[in-house]
């Protein structure tokens, strides 16, 4: 399973990095951010593609689990 | 997702309402909100420049931290980070601010201006849209300034808080801050104080729920075919535009003028007003957001924004220390010189920071 480091990075980097993870296509993604407005971005954008995202608050990160 | 877009164009709907009634209160026509003009007024009345018509602390734009600072306190969403390239967000923030007084506006106010008919605006949202588009091809190409990290609250807290100073300068009026006078210029025409507070502070809660940003929505519609943060704009145009009419017919003042000539604060040379504009959109999508989200997040306690700010402010004191700032007759030769060199530099950190290396 791929996991996307996107701590600490503001929009819209977090989505573009989750983009281009996306490409290969697989069916489980891992995504860590750090910010509200990325952990939004990031869930909209992996719902759009079809994927569903469960968000698990880590301290002060957040991980998104995206699945399809 | 849908409520999303929602919230953002009824967020829109009421931002340009009330950006067009702070002209009706008494701001300069067709600037409402405008955050470029406006640290322009506040570095001016700081003494950080001495053109005497646009010298003013505004504030809108001690309401817009407040506001954002205060909700994001409620929503737990204050944190404190940095160090994402400070020294270059500010050198961006610095050319932005030439390109956007090149154009005589940042991106909010391009949208006041084409709501009040002023169609020099359109030559701005072309080389705004270009600007955008050069940031995507640098974003696509791995562009980054690198993360930000965890700041102390106190960190955090030192920008919200030297805009409670401003506040009380405002209020207090001491001789060693600068104010236009009556009939000086667009610096002397402002909505009282507690009316533009006010206006900034719910604008600022506004933005900062919904993420709003000029940039964003051309930016994240190109990039990832996503339209939520368009729809803030496109409202914010259809608002202040519906309402500039009714203003117009409802009262004596004029708030609607169609057509290139004869616009306030403003000029009619549509190369500039384009290529100012390429500048500001550029350096933005370089910079994450625009002017206004800048200072939302700089509420929020992100000091790589605040960065972002201070080179705003200092790139305004130096547009009209070294006459670079474009006025009603256009622009003058210096600022043409500023607004290429400008675009030469944010280039060359696109090119510097877009070297791909995979993690």
């Amino acid at each position: 399973m791929k996991t996307v480091d996107a701590r600490g990075l503001s929009c819209p980097e977090p989505v573009i990095m989750a983009k281009k993870a996306l490409a290969s296509k697989d069916s489980k993604y891992e995504v860590l951010v750090d910010n509200v407005t990325a952990k939004e971005n990031v869930t909209r954008f992996a719902s759009h593609q079809g994927y569903q995202v469960a968000v698990t608050e880590q301290g002060d990160d957040y991980l998104l689990t995206l699945t399809k | 997702m849908k409520n999303e877009k929602t919230l953002i164009t009824a967020a829109g709907l009421v931002i340009g309402l009330i950006a067009a009634l702070l002209v009706f209160f008494g701001n300069p026509a067709n600037m409402g909100f405008c955050i470029a003009c406006f640290l322009r007024d506040t570095s001016g009345a700081l003494g950080l420049h001495s053109a005497p018509p646009v010298q003013y602390i505004r504030p809108e734009i001690i309401g817009l931290v407040l506001g954002s600072c205060i909700i994001a306190l409620v929503k737990k969403e204050f944190a404190p980070r940095g160090g994402s390239a400070p020294v270059t967000r500010f050198i961006l923030g610095f050319f932005v601010m030439i390109g956007c007084l090149m154009f005589l506006g940042c991106p909010f106010r391009m949208i006041l201006r084409l709501a009040g008919g002023d169609l020099n605006a359109l030559a701005g949202i072309a080389g705004f849209v270009l600007g955008i588009l050069a940031g995507v091809f640098f974003l696509n190409r791995g562009y980054t300034l690198k993360r930000s990290y965890k700041m102390q609250k106190l960190e955090g807290a030192v920008y919200p808080v030297i805009q409670i100073v401003f506040l009380v300068l405002l209020v207090a009026a001491p001789a060693f801050i600068h104010f236009t006078e009556a009939g000086v210029g667009p610096g002397a025409k402002h909505a009282a104080i507690a009316i533009s507070l006010a206006a900034g502070v719910i604008v600022g809660i506004l933005a900062q729920r919904t993420r709003l940003c000029m940039v964003g929505g051309i930016r994240d519609l190109v990039l990832f075919r996503e339209s939520k943060l368009l729809f803030g704009f496109i409202a914010i145009l259809v608002s202040a535009l519906a309402a500039n009419l009714i203003l117009s017919a409802v009262t004596d003042g004029t708030y609607f003028t169609l057509g290139f000539t004869g616009q306030a604060v403003a000029h009619t040379d549509a190369l500039w007003n384009a290529l100012g504009m390429l500048l500001a959109g550029f350096g933005c999508v370089l910079l994450g957001g625009c002017p206004l989200r800048q200072l939302i997040l700089a509420g929020e306690g992100n000091t790589d924004s605040v960065m972002a700010v201070f080179g705003l402010m200092i790139g305004a004191a130096f547009c009209h220390n070294f006459g670079l700032a474009a006025s009603g007759e256009g622009p003058t030769a210096n600022g043409k010189i500023a607004v290429i060199i400008g675009i030469v530099v944010v280039t060359v950190i696109a090119v510097i920071n877009s070297r791909q290396k995979e993690a």
